[in-house]
């Protein structure tokens, strides 16, 4: 470990707690339907849409409507996506003359796009046409992104509705959610990607000469706008197969520090959102300081363990002083590159710059126990914030029975409707992550794990977490093109996603049918740091108990087998 | 105070023995599955005893290791159904000597005036009357039509001074089982055997109409969901494991199991709630269900009656206050003869005030010669007429207007009025003397605030809850009391449909309120509040108002109440915290155990250097179930409690039972095994 290594990792942490405001006030404006310096660019745009579209903007919903919504929205997305890429031979902007993608290879990508995941079966540049990439999956980058945003800005107004029993508008909060921020963002993130030297072309391959003489096919591509869009949004799918290890999607140390504040950035601002929305800013500042601490310990651990050569390097005598660099790009080293791990699996982006099937055990854990505890350190764009405010309600419910009160949580009482569909979205994902695992590791998946012992089980185990927790990145060393896999990452995407949101958006429709009471002094204080602290024992102490003999048979077997490194 | 039966102790032989009998009934399936937890550990418990039966037949396997440990699940179901059943026992011993008393009860109706033989008062049915003499047990709940008595109500109440009962006013309710000392009473009969407060009493005490209250139903969905988090954690473990190649011990899965459900909390839970209600019961408080009693620690304002609940139930005369140019001995004089009639405690203190000062005793006042005028709410005033002479006493602005109403009356008004005003802004209440047409003055009643209510309330505020007095004094008076108690706010002048309207506006704000009362018009505030103590001595109507009923009829046990439910919710909270984090400890203890045929390199996670795998799961066992007997003490007794902040609260529990929960059983399981190592059980 290094001194700058650790300024990296402490100024990002900074850069992001610093941008989170600003970014926060702006998702409230827009949310809430506030002028911003956009309104007069874009709200004839969006008006013309809704009237096209035959919305009602000022309508508001009940959490039933706004969680049908939802679903349909996403499952007519996900036929749209699976009928272009089947379809992509014999459709426009296929400079490549690439065939129809598989029907496992579509579904499970269908899937994966619209649940904002991204896992990839699939060599985007060998697979996918650019109306592919452009019309099937960069259009789901923007639309499952706007639909977690959409989902956590609603549960935020259930929380805090004085009893009117509405959440906002769908269709109104996709559309703000695309046009107000993510499309002019990725604008402008686009532009400083370009200009340091990723390519933004319609043109299929570059033909260069190589040192040794043969010519050699380079991809290229619109691969700018893709990848703001897959940071800002969490998708994480990448251009390139080799995501952003790729040197034309992730040039240097800037790009990379770019794509990784891009990451956390809106997550962290929604958090303030959800604090301004509540109408108490520290609300959020708590969670927000739950999420950091989480994600601090993390990477401590990644950056730790990386900094420790393996014990294969060591046997082939490479210079230990390097720390583990076996899948690591030389331009990005041990700290950026345990950063991005931690990052990318803290939210649910899923990009990946390094090989996390080559980190040691403990570091290739962390980015596993990341996603295993419900991707609510930072988490994906709205998914990590609904997410991270299930556990809130279990802290306040538990804390809130400790001093002697029916728990109550901003003024409301949390009953025991709210603690149960809470314990329906928290099963969710142990039930995608340990089922799928389990099937797969009884014989259905062994087919495609490239290594025995407890590090194959770690491949299957992390990509069962990657689908579950709607993550998208892979693990390395397991050819998931089987049907088992497609379908069955399919399925544990699905369940990760929506059995998480009709719950929680069950929780916010059936908080907003109450007034909030006047805060007492009886009631505890949500927003200090020992409800920050409770905060993140519960959430560790939960996801621990539920994945600790998942992980014995993974990393912890291999770790303490190896001598921890 | 009480001559009832002591209460017994918590380790008392006479309720544990019942108890241990009556936890194996306790186990019956059809019992069992309304405590989830608990019903999958008994599933679990049958499964291994059923592979030790196999394995002993087929002298495969480990008999010996899946014996012990189906025994110690088995114990482990067992230990919850005894907690139970410890947690009901007192209240069955006291529903006992209760029904003894319901049975022998008779009753002689009244017919057009005449008393009928003695039928069983079974037979009663509501608005029968029912003549009760000296030496008889009220027969049936009732309201005193006729008559007074003095009522010994000790088998209900545990009071054994009598207290005065009699028609009209707020003190005619009647008890069945209750025994009348002295007089005749004819009873209105208002509930049949069956409905009548002792019943409700009976059922209550011995929790037979227990429902799950609110926070125990979503207690248990959380202890539900995280057991089957558990059965997923565990339930794939052996698919898992099938990559590896190595076969998992279904003896040790399953220990595994029940280890990591929360069989501590979910044990104990029941328990929890019987004990609040009964810590409820031997505070001689009864509650109508277990809701209320959760409501009181909610509770966020608390509304009190001043008098005898902030002050002591009666003004005292503290001075005479003439009016200029009237001998202090004068207004003295005529005070005393006004309140020589008057029994109220006012009264009786303005005659022992005169007596002290001035030496006066009684004098003979025949009959033909006084004549006594009774106070009543239309003239404010009260006083007596004597051989052409009226003294009479009362409201300063009634005594006013009745001397200007006479020929010739002098007014010193401005004079009487101010000296009125000075008494009132201090906290008194003024009182005008006149004879004939002469005002003579004031008298300075005082109310006593009640030693140490001034620290209650500041207790209360440091809890987060809002104390509001209730009187009917006017605005200045209270204000000055109000002040003086230290209470936060108060209504001056209320009426009885003011009392209901401040708990709609508190409730409004989403505030639970408080309150107790005892008189008929108190009893619209009593329903409306979310919690409402009638008194015992109350009339029916607010006994049937009130979710609890104070026995004592000691307003100032509110603040108890409160306690109690608080702490009854706090034990809740910290022994889930506990079970919860008793879960770590337990994967120490069991997953290296489990995976050490896979895995030898695990042995670095058996951080408590336990002997050998199977004394390792045994261990953690042994240590589950016997958490739960170690833990019924402090289930019964509830967690301490002492007015404090919610966040002071919350970091002393989560230190104690977090914290405590974390490392408690690191040390249990190391002892446990130790000895199982020593004694060779595995």
């Amino acid at each position: 470990m290094t001194i700058e290594g650790w300024i990296l990792i402490l100024g990002f942490t900074l850069i992001v707690a610093a941008l989170a405001r600003p970014v926060g006030l702006y998702l409230d404006a827009v949310y809430a339907g506030r002028r911003t310096w956009l309104t007069p660019l874009v709200a004839p745009v969006e008006r013309g849409i809704y009237a096209l579209a035959g919305v009602r903007p000022q309508e508001a919903q009940g959490w039933r409507t706004y969680a049908v919504g939802v679903v349909v929205f996403s499952l007519v997305s996900a036929l749209v996506v699976h009928a272009i890429l089947r379809l992509q031979g014999v459709l426009p902007f296929n400079p490549q003359g690439f065939e129809g993608v598989p029907p496992a290879i579509a579904a499970n990508t269908a899937v994966s796009f619209v649940t904002n995941t991204n896992w990839q079966s699939y060599g985007g540049e060998t697979t996918m046409s650019h109306l592919s990439q452009m019309a099937a999956l960069t259009v789901q980058n923007f639309a499952s992104a706007a639909v977690g945003m959409a989902v956590a800005v609603a549960v935020s107004r259930g929380i805090a509705a004085r009893g009117s029993g509405t959440l906002g508008n769908f269709w109104v909060d996709l559309m703000r959610g695309v046009l107000y921020v993510l499309l002019p963002a990725c604008v402008v993130l686009a532009l400083p990607y370009v200009a340091l030297g990723i390519p933004q072309t319609l043109a299929g391959s570059l033909q260069a000469s190589t040192l040794e003489g043969p010519t050699q096919d380079i991809a290229v591509g619109p691969v700018a706008s893709q990848v703001a869009i897959k940071m800002l949004g969490t998708n994480g799918g990448g251009f390139f197969n080799a995501n952003a290890a790729h040197p034309l999607e992730n040039t240097g140390a800037l790009t990379n520090f770019i794509q990784m504040v891009s990451i956390f950035v809106l997550g962290a601002g929604l958090c303030v959102t959800f604090g301004r929305i509540v109408g108490d800013e520290r609300q959020g500042w708590a969670i927000l300081a739950a999420m950091g601490s989480l994600f601090l310990v993390g990477v401590g651990l990644t950056y730790w363990a990386e900094s420790h050569a393996s014990a294969a390097l060591v046997a082939a005598g490479v210079d230990p002083s390097a720390g583990n660099m076996e899948g690591k790009e030389t331009r990005f080293g041990i700290a950026a590159s345990a950063l991005f791990a931690v990052v990318t699996t803290a939210a649910s982006c899923g990009a990946v710059n390094a090989m996390h099937d080559s980190f040691t055990p403990l570091g290739g854990m962390v980015p596993m126990v990341n996603m295993m505890l419900g991707e609510v350190i930072v988490g994906g764009v709205g998914a990590g914030l609904y997410g991270m405010l299930v556990f809130v309600l279990l802290t306040v419910f538990i804390a809130g029975l400790m001093v002697g009160r029916t728990p109550t949580w901003l003024g409301k009482r949390i009953e025991a409707r709210e603690v149960r569909l809470a314990v329906f979205a928290i099963l969710a994902a142990p039930f995608a992550i340990l089922v799928g695992t389990a099937f797969a590791a009884a014989g259905a998946g062994t087919a495609g794990v490239q290594d025995g012992g407890p590090h194959g089980f770690s491949e299957m185990l992390y990509a069962f977490t990657s689908a579950g927790a709607n993550n998208g990145s892979a693990f390395g060393g397991l050819t998931a093109t089987s049907d088992f896999w497609a379908y069955g990452l399919a399925a544990a995407m699905m369940v990760g996603r929506f059995l998480i949101i009709v719950p929680v958006l069950a929780i916010a429709g059936a908080l907003s049918t109450r007034s909030p009471a006047a805060a007492s002094a009886g009631a505890f204080p949500t927003s200090g740091p020992l409800f920050v602290g409770l905060l993140v024992a519960i959430v560790l102490i939960v996801g621990g108990l539920t994945f600790f003999p998942a992980l014995a048979l993974g990393p912890l077997a291999e770790a303490t087998a190896s001598g921890l490194f | 105070m009480s001559d009832r039966p002591r209460a017994p102790g918590l380790l008392d032989p006479a309720i544990l023995v019942p108890a241990a009998r009556d936890a194996f009934a306790k186990l019956l399936p059809t019992r069992l599955w309304r405590n989830p937890v608990m019903f999958a550990t008994a599933v679990v418990a049958a499964h291994v005893t059923w592979v030790f039966l196999r394995d002993l037949a087929t002298g495969t396997g480990q008999p010996v290791f899946a014996g012990q440990i189906a025994l110690w699940l088995w114990v482990t179901a067992w230990f919850a159904c005894f907690a139970e059943a410890v947690a009901e026992g007192r209240g069955k011993a006291q529903a006992a000597s209760l029904r003894r008393a319901r049975s022998e009860l008779t009753a002689r109706r009244l017919v057009n005036g005449a008393a009928q033989p003695a039928v069983a008062a079974s037979d009663l049915t509501p608005g029968e009357l029912v003549e009760v003499v000296a030496g008889e047990l009220v027969p049936a709940d009732g309201e005193v039509i006729e008559g007074v008595a003095t009522v010994d109500e000790s088998a209900i109440t545990g009071e054994s001074a009598p207290v005065i009962r009699e028609a009209g006013g707020d003190r005619s309710a009647v008890t069945a089982g209750t025994r009348v000392l002295s007089d005749r009473i004819v009873v209105k009969v208002t509930a049949v055997q069956g409905s009548t407060f002792l019943d409700r009493m009976i059922a209550l005490v011995e929790g037979a109409s227990r429902r799950k209250t609110p926070n125990e139903i979503a207690l248990t969905v959380l202890l539900s969901g995280l057991s089957l988090v558990f059965v997923l954690a565990v339930a794939t473990i052996p698919a898992l494991a099938a990559w590896s190649g190595g076969g998992v011990g279904v003896i040790a899965l399953a220990a595994l199991f029940v280890a990591l459900i929360p069989t501590t909390i979910g044990g104990l839970l029941s328990a929890i709630g019987i004990a609040g209600m009964d810590r409820l019961v031997r505070f001689n408080v009864l509650a109508t269900s277990g809701r209320a009693v959760e409501a009181a620690g909610d509770v966020d304002v608390l509304l009190l009656d001043k008098t005898g609940t902030i002050t002591l139930g009666d003004r005292q005369a503290v001075a005479f206050l003439p009016a200029p140019g009237v001998a202090e001995r004068d207004l003295a004089d005529a005070a005393w003869l006004a309140s020589l009639s008057d029994e109220t405690p006012e009264g009786r203190s303005i005659v022992v005030l005169a007596k002290e000062k001035f030496g006066m005793r009684g004098r003979d006042m025949a009959p033909a010669h006084a004549r006594f005028v009774p106070f009543t709410a239309q003239t404010r005033m009260s006083g007596v007429d004597l051989e052409g002479s009226s003294v009479r006493k009362g409201a300063v602005d009634a005594v006013m207007a009745h001397v200007a109403a006479m020929p010739g009356a002098r007014t010193l008004a401005p004079e009487v009025r101010a000296a009125a005003e000075g008494v009132a802004r201090g906290g008194g209440t003024p009182l005008a003397v006149a004879r004939d047409q002469t005002l003579l003055g004031i008298v300075h009643l005082k109310d006593v605030v009640k030693g140490g209510v001034n620290e209650r309330f500041a207790e209360l505020r440091r809890m987060g809850i809002r104390t509001v007095m209730i009187t009917g004094d006017n605005p200045l008076t209270a204000a000055a009391i109000a002040a003086e108690a230290g209470v936060d706010d108060f209504l001056a002048e209320a009426k009885p449909e003011d009392k209901l309207d401040l708990i709609r506006r508190e409730q409004a704000a989403g505030r639970l309120v408080a309150m107790c009362g005892d008189g008929t018009n108190d009893a619209p505030a009593l329903a409306q509040a979310d919690v409402g103590v009638a008194m015992q001595t109350g009339t029916p109507a607010a006994r049937e108002a009130g979710n609890m009923i104070d026995l004592d009829s000691d307003p100032t046990k509110l603040i108890e109440v409160v306690s109690i439910g608080k702490q009854l919710l706090m034990t809740r909270g910290a022994l889930t915290t506990f079970s919860i984090a008793n879960g770590v400890a337990k994967y120490f203890a069991i997953i290296p155990a489990l995976f050490a045929g896979i895995y030898p390199g695990l042995s670095a996670l058996n951080l408590m250097q336990l002997g050998s795998a199977e004394s390792a799961v045994l261990s953690a066992i042994i240590f589950n179930a016997i958490v739960i007997p170690m833990l019924i003490p402090l289930a019964l007794r509830g967690v301490r409690w002492r007015p404090a902040p919610a966040a002071r609260l919350l970091a002393g529990n989560l230190a104690l039972y977090g914290v405590g929960g974390l490392v408690a059983p690191f040390v249990g399981i190391k002892l446990i095994d130790l000895a199982v190592n020593a004694l060779n059980l595995v």
